[in-house]
């Protein structure tokens, strides 16, 4: 897999011309983006195959055209309510960075939302709460009528959240 | 010599170092050859010197020096074997072997592309030149060239084919030139008539006087190394004198400082930069002409199927004439695609002498050190088998051969103490069994004690003071990690790192390793491999909703489970008995994390080998045997306990590939040592 494109650069940054297109969709009623070039394509729900001893977030693995691909439920990895998956249920499949390799792996949202682009000023850094599931996020665009939690795919993986 | 390389010298330079790796072995196999047989075969020391010559060769017209120094100062020693002026001893041989070892070194730094200067090279030249005891032809060391000079003499006569193998006097004429100041004149008496010069050959002959500060016999000999064969070439001293530097010929100065400059350009010169260097360290693999004529066969086959099937799509309606074309198409191209993948599978594989032949070498310097007696027996080195796996197989082969050669045989005067013949024998052979390729390192040494192994697994603590050792102690306890009964440490071994790290390495691999010893009588130690990697024959189960794959290959039987053949262990532990032996039942859908599994009125019980152990894994159903390509579960996530990888089923659904061997692991692990105790 070549190199992952840069993403957009942290919040310390003053923010000038950056801006950052994301693919947003929806997570409990609440608006989420990840940076749209580690979108690799958007799936329908089926179900995975589960694997033994992985964390409860991990649904299993599925096939991605011969490329074994774990699922993760991105509600249960941010501790939101769980929601039955459904017609607007979708896998959101990123390409990530995670122990010094590049990987494929899916997120199920609830519903996809739109393609925004959102200009440097109207990104701000994230809150700090003494809440893990905020480690995910890695920015906060905040547009006229919404805001939008950008989270840092990077980390969908890794340490569970104790 | 080149100053800059193309990419095709590149290429050229990664064949000369494949080539002298390949000599390197044949000169090394060639020397234990003659000092085994204490004879001067002169068969074995031609081998051994074209070996030799061809290494020099190349590393001239590739600009190593110091390999090229290294080669002649060693094919000097040869030829004098050659031409019987000395016989082989035993120190002139190990002498040569060390040198051998020293061009391998050279080799391996160049390759990487490092160009400095290569350590005890000159002190090596100036051995072997001891040894030879001859004063006549200086083995050129490299650093002592630069002070002493003297005038020579040379006659240069090149056989009229020279040209045919791309070599230009003339370059060879400039190149000396550059050591110091040259007289030369050329011999026009053989110059035919105009019009009966065949311009592919060479006529002409030259006389060449040489002074200057740079001047020695062996660069000289350095500059026609590479042309030996084709031209004769005489030097001949005249009354050596020694040019103080400041006097030579001021061009002779200037244009040749010492050669150890000179070389030490063209050292790093061939060094391949960027892409260059990747094209050399990538792993080529060498195909003979006929797997790859019967590959051209399956594909032309295939295609010839295809065009069958491509047939059918022409009319839409289906008859039944034509669904039986079609399935019988079907069927051809199931045979096809097996054909083709065990044609390309066979591409992979390498002979396992690629291991095998370091081992002499091995024996050979290990005897000398531990003051054994010790003959080698190989079989089997033609086995084939996958090349990822032959490449990682040489470390714990090689470590399985030092402990027997340092724990298991014994010492002469003990083995003959112990009525056996003095000379020890290891064993090391390969052979297909099944589809697995098992290794095996058999030595007839003392073999190893079984109350040994407890008494140190006791100080280890890896078994309680009254607990009663596992029937196969010695199995268990040798691979435990820091475990060694030698006595003594020695440089060789017996440091109790290695047999976990051995099985380890071998587990990695998909195998596993196994041990029977007998007391007095030496030990095997056997690793069973698989051929290859990528695919595996499949038995397709289910249990609970899933598909899961177990290798065909650890399957022993699968019998249904009668009730009353089940006894409870401790009143939680299943065991079943099956005829004479009692098999640990596993509830794989408990190992499998299924909250929700419940065991079936009618199970079955697939018992499958669980490192040298059987485990019965309660399955529910026994589906589809098949081929299955084993897909990597680290690639995208991480390694999962009892699991091998995964696969894609036909109905493009993910099933797992169980590892049975982790899977009695996970169970041992979880229980208490309940298992063993049966």
């Amino acid at each position: 897999m070549s190199e992952l494109p840069d993403v957009p650069n942290t919040a310390s940054e003053p923010a000038k011309e950056r801006s950052a297109q994301l693919l947003t969709f929806f997570l409990d009623q609440q608006e989420y983006g990840v940076d749209i070039l580690r979108v690799q394509e958007i799936r329908g729900w089926s179900a995975p195959m589960p694997i033994p001893g992985a964390p409860s977030y991990i649904k299993g693995v599925i096939n991605i055209r011969g490329d074994v691909v774990p699922i993760a439920d991105l509600r249960e990895r941010l501790r939101l309510p769980p929601l039955e998956y459904g017609a607007t249920t979708a896998v959101v499949v990123l390409r990530v960075r995670y122990k010094n390799r590049d990987r494929v792996m899916g997120v199920v949202v609830d519903a996809m939302s739109d393609v925004t682009t959102v200009p440097g000023h109207a990104l701000k850094p994230p809150p700090t709460f003494h809440d893990s599931s905020e480690s995910l996020t890695k920015e906060i665009a905040t547009l006229e009528d919404k805001m939008i939690t950008i989270l840092d795919v990077d980390c969908v993986f890794g340490d569970q959240a104790a | 010599m080149t100053k800059s390389l193309t990419d095709i010298q590149t290429e050229l330079l990664g064949t000369f170092f494949e080539e002298s790796f390949e000599g390197l072995q044949q000169l090394e196999s060639g020397l234990l050859a003659l000092e085994q047989s204490k004879s001067s075969d002169p068969d074995i020391i031609n081998d051994v010197f074209r070996a030799a010559h061809s290494i020099k060769g190349g590393a001239g017209s590739f600009g190593l020096p110091e390999v090229c120094t290294l080669g002649h100062a060693m094919e000097s020693m040869l030829e004098d074997f050659r031409s019987r002026r000395t016989q082989p001893t035993r120190e002139s041989l190990a002498a040569l072997l060390e040198g051998v070892d020293l061009l391998r070194n050279a080799l391996e730094a160049r390759k990487a592309g490092s160009s400095l200067p290569l350590p005890g090279l000159q002190t090596f030249c100036e051995r072997l030149a001891a040894l030879r005891g001859a004063s006549d032809a200086q083995p050129a060391p490299v650093i002592a060239a630069a002070k002493a000079s003297e005038n020579l003499d040379i006659t240069f006569l090149p056989l009229p084919k020279i040209l045919e193998s791309g070599n230009e006097p003339v370059r060879l004429l400039r190149e000396l030139a550059r050591l110091g100041h040259a007289d030369v004149t050329a011999d026009l008496s053989k110059l035919p008539a105009l019009t009966e010069i065949d311009p592919s050959l060479c006529y002409l002959s030259w006389q060449i006087a040489l002074e200057g500060s740079g001047v020695t016999r062996a660069a000289v000999e350095d500059v026609f190394c590479w042309v030996d064969t084709d031209a004769e070439v005489r030097i001949v001293g005249r009354n050596a004198t020694v040019t103080p530097l400041d006097i030579g010929p001021a061009q002779a100065t200037a244009q040749s400082p010492s050669p150890l400059v000179q070389e030490a350009k063209h050292a790093a010169a061939p060094a391949p930069t960027g892409d260059g260097r990747s094209d050399t360290t990538m792993g080529s693999i060498r195909v003979g002409v006929d797997k790859i004529d019967m590959l051209m066969n399956m594909v032309g086959e295939l295609v010839i199927t295809q065009s069958m099937l491509g047939v059918m799509d022409d009319e839409s309606r289906l008859d039944s004439r034509r669904v039986e074309q079609l399935r019988e198409g079907l069927s051809l191209l199931a045979r096809n695609t097996r054909s083709l993948q065990e044609s390309v599978m066979r591409l992979r594989s390498v002979p396992i002498s690629a291991v095998f032949s370091r081992f002499p070498r091995l024996v050979h310097d290990l005897s000398q050190q531990l003051g054994k007696q010790v003959e080698l027996r190989v079989s089997g080195q033609t086995t084939e088998i996958d090349k990822t796996v032959v490449e990682k197989l040489g470390d714990p082969l090689v470590h399985l051969v030092r402990n027997s050669m340092d724990h298991g045989l014994e010492t002469p005067e003990a083995r003959v103490a112990a009525g056996k013949p003095p000379v020890g024998v290891i064993e090391i052979g390969a052979y297909h069994h099944g589809g697995d390729v098992v290794v095996e390192v058999t030595d007839d040494g003392r073999g190893i004690n079984r109350e040994k192994v407890i008494d140190r697994a006791r100080q280890l603590g890896l078994l309680g003071p009254n607990e009663a050792p596992p029937e196969d102690a010695i199995r268990d306890f040798i691979f435990a990690p820091g475990f060694s009964t030698a006595a003594a440490v020695t440089d060789v071994s017996g440091r109790g790192v290695g047999m976990d790290v051995v099985r380890r390495n071998i587990r990695a691999l998909g195998g596993d390793v196994f041990i029977e010893t007998t007391v007095g009588k030496g030990t095997r130690i056997s690793m069973r491999l698989p051929l290859t990697l990528a695919i595996i024959d499949g038995q397709i189960i289910r249990v609970g909703q899933h598909a899961y794959v177990v290798p065909l290959l650890s399957i022993v039987e699968s019998v249904q489970v009668e009730p009353k053949r089940v006894n409870k262990y401790q009143g939680k532990r299943e065991l079943y008995r099956l005829r004479d032996k009692l098999i640990p039942m596993v509830e794989l859908g408990q190992v499998l994390g299924m909250t929700s599994w419940q065991r079936s009125e009618d199970s079955l019980m697939m018992i499958v080998e669980a490192e040298n152990a059987q485990i019965g894994l309660l399955v529910d159903e026994l589906l589809a045997q098949q081929q299955v390509v084993v897909k990597s579960l680290e690639t995208n996530y991480d390694r999962v306990p009892g699991l091998s990888g995964a696969t894609i089923l036909g109905d493009g659904s993910v099933a797992f590939i169980l590892d049975t061997a982790a899977i009695g692991r996970l169970v041992r692990g979880v229980s208490t040592n309940g298992a063993h105790a049966a």
